[in-house]
């Protein structure tokens, strides 16, 4: 039986949170610092990037967060057989009510209906938490704050697809990618980080597009064959001269990762997940003791 | 780096041109989403004597309200602005707004509005918002907090140094339109070879 103090726990989830909203991850940090650094002395690009690099530092600093857009939550939630996910998600819930207070997350769940925002950032949907079972004996709480501006230029596409000349194998996946791009330009606050999710249906093919984001941006994809692509991706991407905010640039992507899942015969999807530069997640390992650690 | 003092006159906006960076300093008011859509509705008065040689700030920010109830801005970086498109070029004419701050750019309508009413689009650096709240030196007033929700209320707000970049003129330049040929160029041939 896994056993917790609520109140403790509650507690470290507020910790998950706040280091998610304001102390961006070491792997993003070291890809803009390389991205600064390929852009020419004076140029806009380079300055827009030093830009960001303060601003990450003051966030950490003064514990306020990186972007006012504290996002969609999302949390992928790992557990061990016999743990109680409404519980979790009660602790969840009770933890985001108290960041907003704390000014870690803005009030962001808005009534589809009526206009009106909950003022606590709880509402139907949010914040969203995804639950899986596995064998560890420890709980995992994965979380990304993802902002509505890259989640507004996150697409999917249907193969085959006439217009761009693309079919039913990657090279036609390749060509979806570099049109959603394209089109993007800044609006996502490039450069962007792409999760991919190739096959499902049009709700697994989007969630494992945003599962993908929470791979490290210097891991190697297992798939020799997708990690060519992620590869060759990066590389004619950056090509396209979008760069940070869409200022012009020789940076337009950080990264792109990609996961396929099994398709129907008759379906072949292509999700586009665009992670704004301000790439939000944090992990927290719960064990059995109560001790926990955050990556 | 140009100075920018609000209020301001139509005659120094015309003659910004795009790729000027500029710091901006005075009371300007946020409005986003659902506050646009609001003024279209409404057209109300109240608003007059904000807006006139005025800055619009696409943002929605985090904010803190002290013991005394005053309030500060904690994270406060531009939203995106196209979403505005439909009704930016009225809402500027209408109140003689001098320019929109956010991110993104925005559409003809709006370019074309801009060389009418005599205006400028000033693009902030999206992700900026913990740096951008510092420039936030005193909120005035808050209005519409309760119908709007915090993110979409109308902040006045008076800023320090604030800092952009003009990337849509009042000559009907447009760095986002250059931007986007050069990288529909080069798709095109990553596509079709």
């Amino acid at each position: 039986m896994f056993r917790y103090d609520e109140k403790v726990l509650k507690d470290q989830l507020l910790e998950l949170i706040r280091l998610a909203a304001t102390d961006l991850p070491v792997d993003v940090v070291d890809a803009i610092k390389a991205a600064r650094q390929n852009e020419p002395e004076g140029s806009a690009a380079r300055n827009v990037f030093g830009m960001l690099l303060k601003n990450i530092d003051l966030a950490r600093d003064e514990s306020t967060p990186i972007c006012q857009d504290t996002g969609t939550n999302i949390y992928l939630v790992y557990i061990p057989e016999g743990v109680s996910m409404r519980k979790l998600t009660a602790l969840i819930k009770e933890a985001t009510v108290e960041a907003v207070d704390k000014s870690y997350l803005r009030p962001n769940a808005v009534d589809s209906l009526t206009g009106k925002n909950s003022g606590n950032n709880i509402g139907e949907g949010q914040p969203f938490i995804h639950f899986e079972e596995w064998d560890e004996d420890h709980i995992e709480f994965k979380l990304m704050l993802k902002g509505g501006g890259c989640e507004n230029v996150s697409t999917q596409y249907k193969l085959p697809d006439v217009g761009l000349g693309a079919g039913r194998d990657l090279d036609g996946v390749y060509k979806v990618i570099v049109d959603a791009v394209n089109a993007a330009q800044g609006l996502g606050c490039a450069p962007g980080i792409l999760g991919i999710g190739i096959g499902g249906d049009r709700t697994s093919s989007h969630l494992a597009a945003k599962t993908q984001l929470f791979r490290k941006i210097t891991d190697t994809n297992g798939n020799p064959e997708l990690a060519e692509l992620e590869a060759r991706l990066k590389g004619d991407l950056n090509e396209l001269g979008v760069g940070p905010m869409g200022f012009g640039g020789n940076t337009t992507v950080l990264a792109v990762k990609m996961g396929a899942l099994h398709r129907l015969p008759a379906s072949f999807f292509v999700s586009i997940s665009y992670m704004c530069w301000a790439y939000r997640r944090h992990s927290m390992t719960l064990k059995a003791g109560g001790e926990v650690s955050y990556d | 780096m140009i100075k920018l003092q609000l209020p301001i006159s139509e005659a120094t906006i015309r003659e910004l041109k795009i790729g000027d960076e500029v710091v901006i300093s005075g009371l300007m008011v946020t409005a986003r989403d659902a506050a646009h859509k609001y003024i279209h509705e409404n057209w109300p008065d109240w608003l007059n004597p904000i807006m006139e040689n005025s800055m619009i700030y696409h943002c929605g920010p985090v904010v803190k309200q002290r013991d005394d109830g005053s309030w500060s801005f904690v994270a406060a970086g531009p939203t995106t602005s196209i979403r505005e498109e439909p009704y930016e070029a009225s809402v500027m004419e209408h109140y003689k707004v001098r320019a929109v701050i956010g991110k993104g750019g925005m559409g003809a309508q709006t370019l074309a509005g801009l060389e009418k009413s005599g205006g400028v689009y000033l693009h902030a650096i999206g992700g900026l918002a913990a740096s951008l709240a510092k420039t936030v030196v005193r909120v005035k007033d808050v209005y519409m907090l309760e119908e709007l929700g915090i993110p979409e209320a109308f902040w006045h707000i008076e800023v320090k140094d604030f800092p952009a970049v003009v990337t849509m003129d009042s000559h009907g330049g447009s760095l986002h339109t250059t931007i986007k040929a050069k990288s529909d160029a080069v798709a095109k041939k990553l596509i079709f070879g």
